[in-house]
């Protein structure tokens, strides 16, 4: 099944030229995209752009580390099933009514071709990617209960996003098309900047933007701010008002970049002893 | 068909399989990559590489594949930019304006054109079997130098950086897993110690209430218990870091690497003690390694159950009389009337799960400073490096006894 359409990235979300390719070659090649990169560098919102970008719905499925591979394929839910046999006012024989289909089973059953975006799918059990697999090759699964098989309309594009807190199982990562999103360098983040806070004076944004490459340089943090922690950042220092010398010097609201006590003490150490630029 | 190039990441340490291969020859027959090596560099590398560990090595072996190719981007585009207005070429004087305008009266655009895209498409057949991509070398008019009235200019000054120019500035070193453990990889290995706090420990002694309630549902409505392990954290450990001169740069990491950890897992109890090169009869509290800010070993092994995990971050490199003489302790006036050997095998008889961190590369191991002491230290305990990969290793052996 070839795709017409391909991906060019949307107007809200500054993508790399090679992501894009590699989201189109994802999409030709039919296999699941697995995007691994610091938290915070953008890999849920590259799922909504991609969906955007490609006119397609979003099925969001956000991994829990008690999810199982089942809560994705359906739901049986027995316990209501109980209830109404016990106080018999429904007719349980017909157990269809009581399977929901979970997100894959959503993205199966769906008429229109859909995106597909497994969150955070680290976070779940080691053996949860492996529970996958069959399902995601096949586009299929089967409800022993009703003996039905549901099959996938359209194959949806599957997105699967990581932190890689844990490692992944080798067989499932052989089926991923992979891609990692770098750090964005100071000229993108400017750019990414400003896509998400449009009225802003340039040399505000700028010291900002020097002063936090400078923090993330600063050696023993333990959680390095990210892009999304700099935007936050950028709106406060904006509504804030204050003397723009004072970004570099200070670092204002800085319980906006940095979430941990040990990390303010470096920072503060750093900045009392003059290493900043 | 690019085998040599398959072996070849092989060789330099990335795990690419027959199958990721084969995806990979399926992508280029779609022509996912048609027209320039900075398109095949990002496309072959989503394909083969799954973990950004292992991008240097894939620049490493791109860079010795690829070496001395050089082609401009994109190719396509600046040549039918070029064949819809010829006399736009930037960079050209008046007189050499005029010139091309009168060269190209006799030339048939049209027909160029046509023979470009036979060319092109010539082209995407062949280079499954060979080596050689649109632009190195030119093939009659097409050509890059100077510029040919009759002919398309190919090639030039590329606007972005080529493919085989970023891979040889390897910018993914930082990335890999296998050297020593710096500030750089400090988050990577602080994620591979959390692992020491697993939920597959300890007896299944709690109630899973909502398993209960399913299987009670699916019983009919009998009671049916189902029990699952606690995710209380069980795990215990003690760190043993080496002092001694050489280990300067890493005890600080050590203790930052285990406290963050302690403060991010929790472990049920984290004890740090320090020795002198080898562990004789105490253990120190503090770095400066007093005498009287010591405890005695032998106490410690009473005090702590052998449930402990112990790990022991040293060079294990010192003058063979350290660690088998008595009265080997390298500081006069103090003596042990056993050898260092003796207290290392029975820390190791004592704590089932214990491992020996080296911060020596294991390629050094025979033949570093210290190597009779290393290898004798390694009959006693299980002995990683002090790299990611080695932390991840360590991490594994402890959970396995023995």
């Amino acid at each position: 099944m070839s795709q017409s359409s391909t991906y060019t990235g949307t107007s809200d979300y500054i993508a790399a030229p090679d992501l894009m390719q590699t989201v189109n070659v994802a999409v030709q090649l039919s296999r699941p995209l697995l995007i691994k990169g610091e938290p915070g560098t953008g890999k849920t919102m590259l799922a909504q752009s991609i969906a955007r970008g490609l006119d397609m719905p979003l099925i969001v499925w956000n991994v829990k580390s008690t999810t199982k591979a089942q809560d994705g394929l359906y739901l049986y839910d027995t316990v209501q099933r109980l209830y109404d046999g016990q106080f018999g006012d429904r007719d349980v024989s017909d157990i269809a009514q009581y399977i929901k289909p979970g997100k894959l089973g959503e993205a199966f059953k769906s008429e229109e071709r859909v995106v597909l975006l497994i969150d955070e799918i680290d976070k779940a059990d080691l053996e949860f990617p492996n529970d996958l697999l069959w399902e995601l090759d096949q586009m299929e699964f089967g409800i022993p209960e009703t003996h039905e098989t549901v099959k996938a309309v359209h194959r949806p594009i599957v997105l699967i996003t990581s932190n890689a807190e844990k490692e992944l199982p080798d067989a499932f990562l052989r089926r991923c098309v992979f891609h990692y999103i770098e750090f964005p360098d100071e000229e993108m983040m400017e750019r990414i900047v400003r896509v998400h806070v449009p009225q802003l004076d340039k040399r505000l944004l700028d010291l900002a933007i020097q002063a936090f490459y400078w923090l993330r340089d600063v050696p023993g943090l333990q959680k390095k701010p990210s892009t999304s922690e700099l935007i936050d950042w950028v709106q406060a220092l904006a509504r804030g008002g204050g003397d723009p010398k004072e970004i570099a010097a200070r670092l204002p609201f800085m319980g906006v970049l940095l979430k941990k006590d040990h990390d303010v003490d470096v920072v503060q150490r750093a900045l009392s002893s003059g290493r900043r630029r | 068909m690019f085998t040599d190039f398959f072996f070849l990441l092989r060789f330099y340490g990335v795990p690419v399989t027959v199958t990721e291969w084969l995806a990979l020859m399926r992508a280029l027959a779609l022509g996912l990559a048609p027209a320039s090596l900075d398109q095949f560099y990002a496309v072959a590398r989503s394909i083969l590489v799954k973990s950004e560990t292992y991008f240097d090595q894939y620049d490493q072996a791109f860079a010795a594949m690829f070496k001395g190719i050089e082609t401009p981007p994109q190719i396509e585009d600046e040549v039918w930019e070029w064949l819809a207005n010829p006399l736009d070429m930037p960079g050209l004087t008046d007189e050499e304006r005029r010139l091309l305008a009168a060269a190209l009266e006799d030339v048939d655009l049209e027909a160029l054109e046509r023979l470009f895209r036979e060319r092109l498409a010539e082209q995407d057949e062949a280079h499954h079997g060979g080596n050689h991509w649109v632009g190195t070398g030119g093939t009659s008019a097409f050509g890059h130098s100077g510029f040919h009235p009759g002919g398309i200019r190919v090639g030039g000054e590329s606007r972005n950086r080529s493919a085989v120019k970023m891979a040889g500035e390897r910018r993914y070193r930082g990335y890999r897993t296998d050297q020593e453990v710096g500030v750089r990889q400090f988050e990577l290995a602080l994620r591979r110690l959390r692992q020491l706090s697993s939920r597959h420990e300890g007896v299944p002694d709690e109630l899973d209430l909502d398993e209960t309630i399913e299987e009670t549902a699916g019983n009919a409505g009998r009671l049916s218990l189902v029990w699952r392990k606690s995710r209380k954290n069980a795990v215990k450990v003690l760190l043993l870091m080496d002092v001694g001169g050489s280990m300067h740069p890493y005890i600080r990491l050590c203790s930052q690497l285990f406290s963050a950890v302690n403060r991010s897992s929790h472990f049920k109890d984290l004890r740090f003690y320090y020795f002198h090169n080898c562990v004789y009869d105490c253990l120190y509290l503090s770095t400066s390694c007093l005498m009287s800010n010591a405890v005695s070993t032998r106490r410690v092994l009473q005090e702590l159950p052998s449930d402990y995990k112990l790990i022991i971050v040293g060079d294990a490199a010192m003058a063979p009389s350290e660690l088998l003489s008595r009265d080997g302790v390298i500081w006069r006036g103090f003596g042990n009337d056993e050898p260092g050997i003796e207290w290392l095998r029975r820390l190791r008889r004592h704590f089932g799960h214990s491992v020996w961190l080296n911060t020596i590369p294991e390629p050094d191991w025979d033949h570093a400073y210290g190597s009779v002491t290393i290898r004798k230290v390694r009959e006693v305990f299980p002995m990683f490096e002090l790299t990611v990969d080695g932390l991840t290793a360590a991490t594994k052996k402890l959970m396995v006894r023995y």
